[in-house]
Formats: structure tokens, C-alpha cells, sequence
């Protein structure tokens, strides 16, 4: 939902200038989540489903921890459970927190054609406004982490939303707010890169995690929500993240060279046809033919 | 197809019978209304079509069902015509010589049948671009139905579906063109179904030929 403190910066399917664009003078905003010491107790989930009144679906068990195999439209904020076995025959318990990245450069908002349904505000949270939102899935193809899901009855898109409105009035989001172990951390992109580096290196230094770092995938322009995860090597191991996400070349290529070669074509095609009218008019004129057959049959 | 069942005016042969133009135009209004939807999703700078088609949301909901009437409407052309369309050695000659056609030369061209090279071409390209269109279109209709949705099906069905409506856009302009500026008459034929003798011996010689008959003492 839309908030007066908070300024656009990107809007979806947009001609024209973004009215929020260079307005505001405003940090990034960023969530931090500290994978090593997530404890997976779903208090965030709660919360999530809480703060924003989402109605309650039925969970499924697959014979893990996990509550569903994957995000819903009214579910935003799932804990992702994977059993780790690791090289020395020592088995890890990866729990990671999978919701909406806020990607800087967010695809869903790159591919989806409805004017204003994905904006971006200017502390560069990725928020749908489903309002405007037409159904047409497009952002679900452009998004590189699987998350905004459809609603099968009103056919809108949802996700989560980093709690706009709680934030817009200077709190942090609700799971944040509910995580007791403080694995969850709110504040500026800036100082989320700086306590997520300071304990990467820790984990290097004094915790046997020789691989351990912070992701933060360069491909979307970086995240909103960042991860310390104990291996930033191998993030597929966290419930699939990938490696190097990216805005899906399809829309690339879609939002790209298509555009522009079908805009080219379809001018060019309406311009090529008017002058060649002009030139050559048209092949005959069927008045002079109706004309010509009294005068004792034309051939 | 027999000409009995309308009166065709004296100096006129029927070209296209009731059901003819009557699929013609089922197919033409849907493909306008796809075409207004679809180019409203197309780009930012024509989503206004969407607001004057009555919203963005009812364009979105609309557009896959008049995109089955005209997949419906292309079928029947299929049904009807497909026979006609078969490409020939004639068809190779007028391909050759479309230089003179488009330079309104009618005189230099290989004769034509019922239908020229330049009008199969229009219809397999509409036949295939419709295929491609309803097949991507029906896995971008609803995903949230279908538990066998993929994003990468998805994904390529939404590069698909624009390629494909792009290229009926090329041949939906030429076709406007000929039909309302070029080839005068054409646009009557298609209301009425008669054309003048004079247009089907410009166009369509050896399709003339064939309707008049061999025998048929030829005019001088």
C-alpha cells in the first residue's frame, strides 16, 4: 500500500517521468539476515502473517520443518529448511528466511506492463500496489527469486511488501521486530553491509567458516535484504538461492532489442506504406473500370 | 459456392460467399480488439487503448477470449481455404516478379489464381502466427491454475507471444493496405462478395478463367 512519507522512484509500465525520481534525499533501507544464527522458530512468519492480516492458508507437510514447500500470495515470509551434509560427514541445519529481495534493479517491475501496478520507492523498497495490478503474471516471469504469487480469485499479484507502512512511520518491519534470537537487523543498506561483513569475518576468523560472506548479488543491482550465510559460496544450498541472480534475459530481451525492433518495424511499417501510397496510389480505380465496360468491353 | 444464393449485379462475379466474409469479419474484430489490448501492454506510451477499452483489468480479462474467437475464426479460414493455398510453381514466378506488383505494374505479373503468392503468404503467416499465439497464450492465461506452470514456459511464451503478434502486425498493415488503398474493390468484395469483372481479370486471370470457364466465348 501506498504511503504519503514514501517517494517513487520507478514506476512499472510508466510513460513519461517518475514524479519521485531525485526528489528525496533518503538512505536505502536493508534487512539483515544472519542465516548461522536463525534458530527457523517461524516468529517471522507469524508476524508477517499478523502485522499484515493475511488470511491463513492451510500449511502442508512434506516431512520437514518447513511450513510450505514455497511462498503463497498470502503467505510472504516463509523459513526454508535444508539438511546439509558436509564435506567432513557433519551435518548442518540451514534455515533460511526466503521473502521478497527488493532487488535495486527489480525485474518483476521491469517486465510488468500495468502503469503504476510495481513502484519503487525512494528508500528502494519494491512495492505492489495491486490496485493497478491487471493479472497478467508478467512480474512473475521477471522475478530471478520465484516470489510474487497470484491471487486465483481477484487475479492479483501479492508479496511482501518490507512493511512499507510500518516503515514509512519510522519502524522496522514485523519480523524483525519479532525475532528473538536477533539474527533479523533493519537500518540503512550501508550499515546492513557493515554488520553483515563484520560477522562474515568473524564466522571466517573464530567459527570454522572459512567460506562464510555476505550476499548481496551484483546481477540485480544488489538487495534489500541481504544474507551472512555461513557458505557464500554455495548459496543453492539455502533453499536455491542463486548465485548469480539476474533479471531473466527473456524480459531482457523482451523489454530490449524486441521493443525497439517492433516499434522501428511498426513506424516505419505505417511510414514505408503512406509513402509508398503517395508514390504509386493506388493499382487502379474501380469508377474508370465501371466506366470503361459501356464503351464496348474493355478487356 | 454457388452464385445463386445473392444477387450479383450485372458485370460482377461473387468472389466470397456469406460465410467467407462473415468468418472474415468475426476474425477481424477480434484481432482489433487484440491488437488495441495487446499494444496497450505493449507499451507505456499506448496503455491509454486499455483505459478507453474500459480498464487495463477488464482488457486483460477479455483479451484471451477474443484471442480463442479468433484462433476460432482462423480455423475456419484454414477449413475453408487451405486447399487454395497451396503454394505452386505459378506462386514461385509471382515471388520473382512482386517488384512489378508492388509498383503497381499488374501487367509484367505471372497470372494469379483465386488467391496470389502475396495472399498465401498473408494467410499461413496469420495460420502459424496464430498457433504460436494461442499455444503461448494459453500458458500465460492463468498460471495460477495449471500446478504443471513453469516459469521458463512462461518466460519464453511471453517472447513468443510478442514475436508472433509482432510479425501478424506486418502482415496486418500490407493487408489493410492492399485491401482499403491498393487494390480498389477489394474492401467491397469483402462486404458485398462480388467483384467486377475488370478486378478479378487484373488480380485474379486464371482464377477468372476458371469461374468463366474455358469455354466461354472470352470477351474482346
Amino acid at each position: 500500500m501506498s504511503q504519503a512519507t514514501l517517494r517513487v522512484q520507478k514506476i512499472s509500465g510508466h510513460a513519461g517521468s517518475v514524479p519521485g525520481e531525485d526528489t528525496q534525499r533518503e538512505y536505502t533501507v536493508c534487512k539483515l539476515i544472519d542465516t548461522t544464527t536463525c534458530i527457523g522458530c517461524k516468529a517471522c512468519e507469524v508476524a508477517c502473517m499478523e502485522w499484515n492480516d493475511l488470511p491463513f492458508g492451510e500449511t502442508v507437510f512434506d516431512n520437514t520443518y518447513q511450513t510450505m514447500p514455497e511462498t503463497r500470495w498470502n503467505y510472504w515470509n516463509l523459513i526454508l529448511f535444508n539438511e546439509h551434509e558436509r564435506e567432513d560427514g557433519s551435518l548442518m541445519w540451514l534455515m533460511r528466511k526466503n521473502q521478497c529481495m527488493h532487488c535495486a534493479e527489480p525485474g518483476c517491475l521491469a517486465a510488468c506492463p500495468a502503469d503504476g501496478a510495481i513502484v519503487q520507492y525512494t528508500n528502494g523498497i519494491v512495492d505492489f500496489q495491486q490496485a493497478n495490478c491487471i493479472g497478467c503474471g508478467y512480474c512473475i516471469t521477471g522475478c530471478p527469486f520465484d516470489i510474487p504469487k497470484m491471487n486465483p480469485k481477484t487475479h492479483r499479484v501479492f508479496k511482501c511488501t518490507l512493511c512499507t507502512d510500518r516503515v514509512s512511520e519510522g519502524l522496522e518491519p514485523a519480523c524483525i521486530k519479532s525475532c528473538p534470537t536477533g539474527c533479523l537487523h533493519f537500518g540503512s543498506k550501508d550499515d546492513m553491509l557493515d554488520l553483515a561483513g563484520k560477522r562474515a569475518k568473524q564466522l571466517r576468523d573464530h567459527s570454522n567458516f572459512p567460506k562464510a560472506g555476505v550476499y548481496d548479488p551484483p546481477g540485480v543491482g544488489g538487495t534489500g535484504v541481504v544474507y551472512v550465510l555461513h557458505d557464500a559460496t554455495n548459496p543453492e544450498l539455502y533453499g536455491g538461492l542463486p548465485k548469480n541472480p539476474h533479471v531473466p534475459l527473456s524480459v531482457k530481451l523482451w523489454k530490449g532489442p524486441l521493443k525497439w525492433l517492433g516499434n522501428v518495424a511498426m513506424i516505419g511499417g505505417l511510414v514505408g506504406l503512406f509513402v509508398h501510397y503517395l508514390r504509386y496510389g493506388p493499382k487502379a480505380r474501380e469508377e474508370e473500370d465501371l466506366a470503361a465496360k459501356p464503351g464496348g468491353g474493355k478487356s | 459456392m454457388s452464385p445463386s444464393e445473392q444477387s450479383i449485379p450485372h458485370g460482377h462475379v461473387l468472389r466470397y460467399n456469406l460465410r467467407e466474409r462473415l468468418t472474415h469479419w468475426v476474425a477481424a474484430a477480434a484481432y482489433i480488439y487484440l491488437l488495441s489490448t495487446g499494444l496497450a501492454f505493449w507499451s507505456p506510451w499506448l496503455f491509454w487503448l486499455a483505459a478507453a477499452l474500459g480498464g487495463a483489468q477488464v482488457s486483460r480479462m477479455l483479451h484471451p477470449w477474443a484471442g480463442l474467437l479468433f484462433f476460432a475464426s482462423v480455423w475456419n479460414m484454414y477449413v475453408m481455404w487451405a486447399r487454395q493455398m497451396k503454394y505452386t510453381d505459378d506462386d514461385r514466378k509471382w515471388w520473382k516478379a512482386v517488384k512489378y506488383y508492388s509498383t503497381n505494374q499488374d501487367d509484367k505479373m505471372p497470372p494469379a489464381g483465386r488467391y496470389n503468392a502475396g495472399q498465401k503468404f498473408l494467410f499461413w503467416g496469420f495460420f502459424w502466427s496464430s498457433l504460436l499465439l494461442l499455444l503461448s497464450g494459453i500458458i500465460m492465461w492463468s498460471p495460477q491454475y495449471f500446478a504443471w506452470h513453469s516459469l521458463i514456459a512462461m518466460r519464453i511464451s511471453v517472447l513468443i507471444h510478442a514475436s508472433a503478434a509482432l510479425f501478424t502486425m506486418g502482415l496486418f498493415m500490407i493487408h489493410l493496405y492492399m485491401g482499403l488503398f491498393a487494390e480498389r474493390g477489394a474492401f467491397g468484395s469483402v462486404i458485398r462478395g462480388d467483384v467486377s469483372i475488370a478486378f478479378a481479370k487484373r488480380y485474379h486471370p486464371a482464377w477468372y478463367k476458371e469461374i468463366v470457364g474455358e469455354s466461354s466465348s472470352p470477351r474482346k
